[in-house]
């Protein structure tokens, strides 16, 4: 059955997901008695509307980038990495190990300047991210694990971890009141714009690293490899490329770049380690990648979306005594219509070409 | 003796959730769907099914309402994969995150609520029986329940003609067409009752075993769910003993705990140690290593071992099936 096709509905098409998604979200917020405008109102100022509240989305966005930068990798080599969440995490883990060879029981620097130490807790985080992401990876090539199972797995070990590191030898020795380890001393801490949360160096870097994956997919020839061994492995693997030296590359890259993410959340952004720092950020730069069609440059705009989204909801919170969670349920529904709406689209309004 | 009775009798209740939903993905999965939302539908199953036996003061209605929801879930994986061809493992995930966020935004005036509870009822005759009384028949209904549910499913698949039909849809679609299986409402059908078992996994949960409705009230079991599925092989039995096997590992973390060898680890990171350890013993089942220690055994030997640790996926799973 195919359904003739009309202008005003190509015009609408694109539309048509986040259409869908609002009306579902109105429809929700109506059953908790809110008022739908209202609360789209307030999701806006409260992410957007202050330079405060700017900054804030600003630093969500740059986990979320970096996050989905490298999915963008594992994607394209056709690899579900669940297991960046435990990337995330591990990343932040050796940034903190990585700090305390430079801090005291308070915080205080002790060895060093500000600068090397910033560098040891971002190297530590590469590090750690990519050990992670290739244990993934080695249980996926040589254990054939599935690596949606292998991610699971060590996602649940380092979140143990982490739980035994805060409670256990990194607790803190001084009494402090906030959970997590004690907190760097503010020198330590990467440099932000005055007054604000959100460090230029960080944005700066994310653009980077999301440029830099969408050359190198684009440019290169590991790109068109990957991509081959993301379309069809066994092809792949004919035609001589190194299929399993690929699916290593590409969980490497993905691993750094979480890793980037997890130390960014430790040394800009809580200055400590708290439990479950990754806060869903991987998850969610899984949605913007499936949002973005694999497309890096779409990454850029989709995660502004998201983030936006993420700290608007947590203004409702605040303001409207709504549950910030409805935030999540709205960025799950845009993905979801897309989803639908694509379906839809190939099975109703084919092009006659 | 009697404590060990005891111990193990709570295994078998507290694992009874995973059992439910572990089965429900297995049937949906053998007939070729995988529904990856295991982890959020059960977290709205939870959330459902406590919010309405509260309300309403009907434990029954509660059950019925996880259900309803964990089928309503499965519809859309179904309908977004089946009939509209998108990748399941993309539509589950969504629906996996868009569930859990439901769950804690609808659940808000439920949460730390005292509410119904599934009483125990006590067999009369079988409960006197020497170890397996106390064992299997001084429990609830529920894991009574769940009892029945392995049993039946594992006859189900194996003992029966529509049962053939299930795992010759999930294997070879396009055979089961040629014999006139209607394999997309086949698919449709089994995915929705997976999806009403997984519901009430999550109610079983709230009204059972962790009792009331709190944030994120069942996170992580959904995915152990999901893993036991795959790892036991796709097999009733066999996924059942992986969910009572992780209840053993959750007692077990529990004994641990007061060990005073122990009591350097801190106490918080005992819980969560049955999920890892889980995990990596499934992995390790699984793995390739495993065919190289089986193969140092005797041939015979070889051939039942890997028989019972060893099996393969449906086929056709995950694959788009296109109907004439």
């Amino acid at each position: 059955m195919t359904l003739p096709r009309s202008r005003w509905l190509d015009w609408l098409a694109p539309f048509a997901p986040l259409l869908i998604a609002l009306a579902f979200t109105s429809a929700l917020l109506l059953i908790a008695g809110a008022p739908p405008l209202a609360t789209f109102q307030k999701l806006i100022t409260g992410s957007l509307g202050t330079p405060g509240k700017q900054a804030d989305t600003a630093v969500v966005w740059t986990s979320l980038v970096l996050c989905s930068a490298g999915l963008l990798a594992t994607f394209t080599a056709g690899q579900w990495n669940i297991g960046i969440e435990g990337q995330i995490m591990m990343g932040a883990i050796f940034a903190t190990g990585a700090s305390r060879f430079f801090l005291d029981d308070t915080g205080t620097l002790v060895t060093a300047t500000p600068e090397v130490m910033l560098v040891a807790v971002f190297s530590g985080g590469v590090l750690g991210g990519i050990l992670w992401a290739l244990f993934a990876a080695v249980l996926k090539v040589f254990g054939r694990v599935h690596e949606i199972f292998g991610g699971l797995g060590l996602n649940f070990v380092s979140t143990a971890l982490s739980i035994y590191l805060l409670f256990g030898p990194w607790r803190q020795r001084t009494g402090g009141t906030l959970s997590g380890t004690v907190q760097f001393e503010p020198r330590t801490w990467l440099p932000t714009l005055e007054g604000m949360r959100v460090s230029p160096l960080a944005i700066v870097a994310a653009l980077l690293v999301i440029g830099a994956l969408y050359l190198s997919l684009h440019g290169t020839v590991w790109g068109l490899q990957l991509k081959a061994v993301g379309r069809n492995i066994r092809g792949a693997y004919t035609l001589g490329i190194r299929t399993h030296r690929m699916l290593f590359s590409a969980y490497a890259v993905c691993g750094a770049c979480a890793g980037i993410a997890g130390a960014y959340l430790v040394a800009g952004v809580h200055h400590r380690l708290i439990p479950g720092i990754s806060s869903g950020y991987g998850f969610l730069g899984i949605l913007i990648v499936l949002l973005s069609g694999f497309r890096a440059l779409w990454v850029i705009p989709i995660a502004l979306f998201f983030s936006a989204v993420s700290i608007g909801s947590t203004a409702l919170q605040l303001d409207l005594q709504l549950d910030s969670s409805v935030g999540g349920v709205l960025q799950a529904a845009v993905v979801l219509s897309v989803l639908l709406v694509q379906g839809f689209r190939e099975r109703y309004l084919k092009r006659e070409a | 003796m009697e404590a060990l009775l005891a111990t193990l009798a709570s295994i078998l209740r507290d694992s009874a959730p995973i059992v439910f939903a572990g089965l429900g993905e297995t049937i949906n999965e053998r007939a070729g769907v995988v529904n990856l939302s295991v982890e959020g539908t059960m977290l709205l199953g939870a959330m459902t099914g406590f919010a309405v036996a509260f309300v309403s003061g009907s434990l029954t209605l509660g059950f019925l309402a996880a259900m309803l929801v964990g089928s309503l879930i499965a519809l859309i994986v179904a309908f977004g994969s089946i009939t509209f061809k998108q990748d399941q493992v993309a539509v589950g995930f969504v629906m996996t995150l868009m569930a859990s966020d439901l769950s804690s935004f609808l659940g808000v005036p439920y949460v730390r609520v005292p509410g119904p509870q599934v009483e125990t009822l006590r067999l009369p005759l079988l409960a006197d029986l020497p170890v397996i009384g106390p064992l299997l028949f001084d429990q609830d209904i529920v894991t009574y329940l769940s009892f029945g549910l392995i049993i039946g499913m594992w006859a189900w698949f194996y003992k029966t003609q529509p049962g053939l039909r299930l795992r010759g849809t999930g294997e070879r679609p396009e055979a089961a067409f040629a014999r006139g299986t209607n394999v997309k409402a086949l698919r449709y059908t089994y995915t929705l009752l997976g999806g009403a078992l997984i519901g009430f996994a999550g109610a079983a949960y709230s009204l059972h075993i962790k009792l009331g409705w709190s944030h994120r009230h069942t996170a992580g079991f959904g995915w152990i769910a999901l893993a036991i599925v795959i790892f036991g092989g796709w097999d009733p039995l066999k996924v059942a003993f992986g969910a009572y096997f992780f209840g053993a590992l959750r007692a077990a973390a529990t004994t641990l705990q007061g060990i005073p060898e122990f009591k350097d680890i801190p106490v918080q990171a005992f819980p969560l140690l049955p999920f890892p350890l889980m995990i990596l013993t499934l992995i390790l089942f699984n793995s390739d290593g495993l065919n190289r220690v089986l193969s140092l055994l005797p041939l015979r030997l070889q051939r039942t071992l890997s028989g019972i640790l060893r099996s393969n996926p449906p086929a056709a799973l995950g694959t788009h099936f296109e109907q004439q």
